[in-house]
């Protein structure tokens, strides 16, 4: 657990970029940082392993205070992951990931084989171990930088930015990557982004800064999504947090109707095929399961050229079918369930 | 010409390998002293200015005027290389203090704040990280320093000191060409010799460098 205690950071010209903060980051969860430009997420990410200085206030992690250690002793304890990797030129990959291992004088061999093992780990081919990161795309140089940053499993992780730089689908690559990764390591994770998706997606837990480096509100996505703390969390959230607290509701409990009830689907041996339109067959616009959530079922549904979401079990195959005002009926009466059973306080 | 080499190969050799001998010093000495400065000029902004302006000012003294100056400030004979000697070594130190500053100054500044992340001290970050990162430009500053050096070295001949150079006042005190010219390529072909050992010396230490996307 990491532990802010009425920390601020102030600036000799008088700036105050962090502002009497009490934060706990728990142990073994991703705390996404999130807000505007010059809101102190960063400061306060680099406070921790002391890139910063705190002004007034403690730090500590796990009940030991950041600053009763060597500034560089701490900073091996703890995995720094930045936007654009900021490797080592100079270092093969396999080099830039055994730095840390290195600095805590394990030998060239050994730190080499605990390198190797976390490029699998990290989705790197072994050819790569020999390459300098100039012949790396941006996409596998983060994944150099992830690697490096878990090389001494440190039990706390910081990561700023980590994915911005990437395009589109590469960060939706690495995003799911490293959610699978920190569900197998468990890490201690504060997360630096911008991107209010991305914290939904990454954080167990967002704090929302505002401008002057305090925190407008801490919680969880959905509670952030369903009951924003103000107007500043509500306009930052974003207009269509309606649509994305959807993300947070199963679609196993949607009331479908029998697949062989829609007559237009073309169904092959069990499995959905497509839509018959006027003697045409059109794609089918998705499916959903049981796993999916019922931000899914409704994308699926709007997304069908009949608006009508088909339905599947694991091997594909067709086992119902809702139209999109259906699920809004569903989504209707839930939300009065809820509003029923809610204390009046 | 043939003949002027044969009768005065021991001259010839002489002055090649005072010139060498007189380039190289130099080159160390200021290697040795402009790695510590250049690293203060990066780290103080304003020591980066004060170089920049002494060192321009250093280098803009005539090398004759130095050369006939140096003895009297220094205490010693005016034929001994200590003169060439110091007086190089100024002239090498001003252009490579600014090549190492600069070299250090290109290294990326979020790869230092990385490396600091990753729990390097600053000495082994210097010596780890950034200087092996600013090689390349530093050592382009090197060819430039060298090669000034070695035509440099010449005008010593002027006040008695000068390798090569001595072949140059000969031809012209005797009004006769050949050892200008045995003169002229052999301090070409020294440059060329002290460009591609650096450029080698580079290739050894960084691999890095030459690999493309």
């Amino acid at each position: 657990m990491i532990t802010f205690d009425s920390v601020t950071k102030k600036y000799p010209d008088g700036t105050v970029a962090v502002d009497n903060l009490n934060l706990e980051l728990p142990t073994g969860k991703i705390t996404a940082f999130v807000g505007p430009s010059g809101c102190g997420k960063t400061t306060t990410l680099r406070l921790i392993n002391r890139m910063i200085d705190i002004t007034t206030g403690t730090i500590s992690i796990d009940g030991v205070d950041i600053m009763q250690q060597d500034a560089s002793d701490l900073r091996r304890k703890i995995g720094y992951v930045i936007q654009h990797a900021g490797l080592f030129p100079h270092r093969t990959i396999i080099d830039n990931i055994a730095t840390v291992p290195r600095l805590d004088g394990a030998t060239k061999e050994a730190a080499r084989k605990i390198a190797a093992e976390l490029m699998e780990r990290v989705g790197l081919p072994a050819t790569f171990a020999k390459r300098y990161p100039m012949q790396l795309s941006g996409g596998q140089q983060q994944r150099v930088g992830v690697a490096r940053a878990l090389a001494a499993d440190p039990p706390v992780m910081l990561m700023d930015e980590p994915f911005s730089a990437l395009d589109p689908i590469v960060r939706e690559d690495l995003q799911q990557e490293f959610s699978r990764l920190q569900s197998e390591l468990g890490k201690t994770i504060a997360f630096v982004t911008h991107d209010i998706d991305e914290a939904i997606k990454m954080g167990d837990l967002v704090a929302i800064f505002r401008e002057g480096g305090n925190i407008a509100q801490l919680g969880t996505p959905q509670e952030l999504l369903e009951n924003p703390a103000d107007e500043f969390v509500a306009n930052f959230v974003g207009r269509d947090r309606g649509f994305r607290s959807l993300s947070f509701d199963s679609a196993r409990d949607l009331p479908v109707a029998h697949a062989a009830s829609a007559a237009d689907l073309v169904i092959e041996d069990g499995v959905a095929r497509g839509w018959s339109i006027n003697g045409r067959t059109h794609k089918l616009g998705g499916t959903f399961t049981d796993n999916d959530s019922l931000r899914q079922a409704t994308d699926v549904a709007i997304s069908s050229p009949v608006g009508i979401a088909v339905k599947v079990d694991q091997d594909g195959r067709a086992t119902g079918v809702i139209t999109l005002a259906q699920i809004a009926e569903h989504l209707e009466k839930q939300r009065q369930a809820e509003r029923n059973s809610a204390p009046t306080n | 010409m043939f003949t002027y080499i044969q009768n005065n190969y021991q001259t010839i050799l002489d002055a090649l390998i005072q010139h060498i001998w007189l380039a190289i010093v130099p080159i160390l000495i200021s290697i040795v002293i402009a790695l510590p400065l250049g690293y203060l000029a990066v780290r103080y902004s304003a020591l980066y200015q004060v170089f920049n302006a002494l060192f321009g000012i250093l280098y803009s003294i005539p090398s004759l005027a130095l050369f006939v100056l140096l003895p009297s400030l220094l205490g010693v004979q005016i034929l001994s290389p200590i003169n060439i000697i110091v007086a190089l070594t100024i002239y090498t130190l001003a252009l490579l203090v600014r090549s190492v500053a600069d070299a250090l100054r290109s290294v990326d500044e979020t790869v230092l704040q990385a490396a600091t992340a990753v729990g390097y001290t600053r000495g082994r970050r210097f010596l780890e990280v950034e200087l092996p990162i600013a090689v390349p430009v530093m050592l382009a500053g090197l060819r430039v320093a060298t090669v000034s050096n070695i035509s440099l070295v010449s005008v010593g001949a002027i006040i008695g000191t000068g390798g090569l150079g001595f072949l140059f006042t000969r031809g012209f005190q005797l009004f006769y060409a050949p050892p200008i010219i045995i003169g002229i390529i052999l301090s070409v072909l020294l440059a060329v010799i002290f460009d591609v050992i650096i450029v080698l010396i580079q290739r050894q230490l960084t691999p890095w460098a030459r690999v493309a996307r």
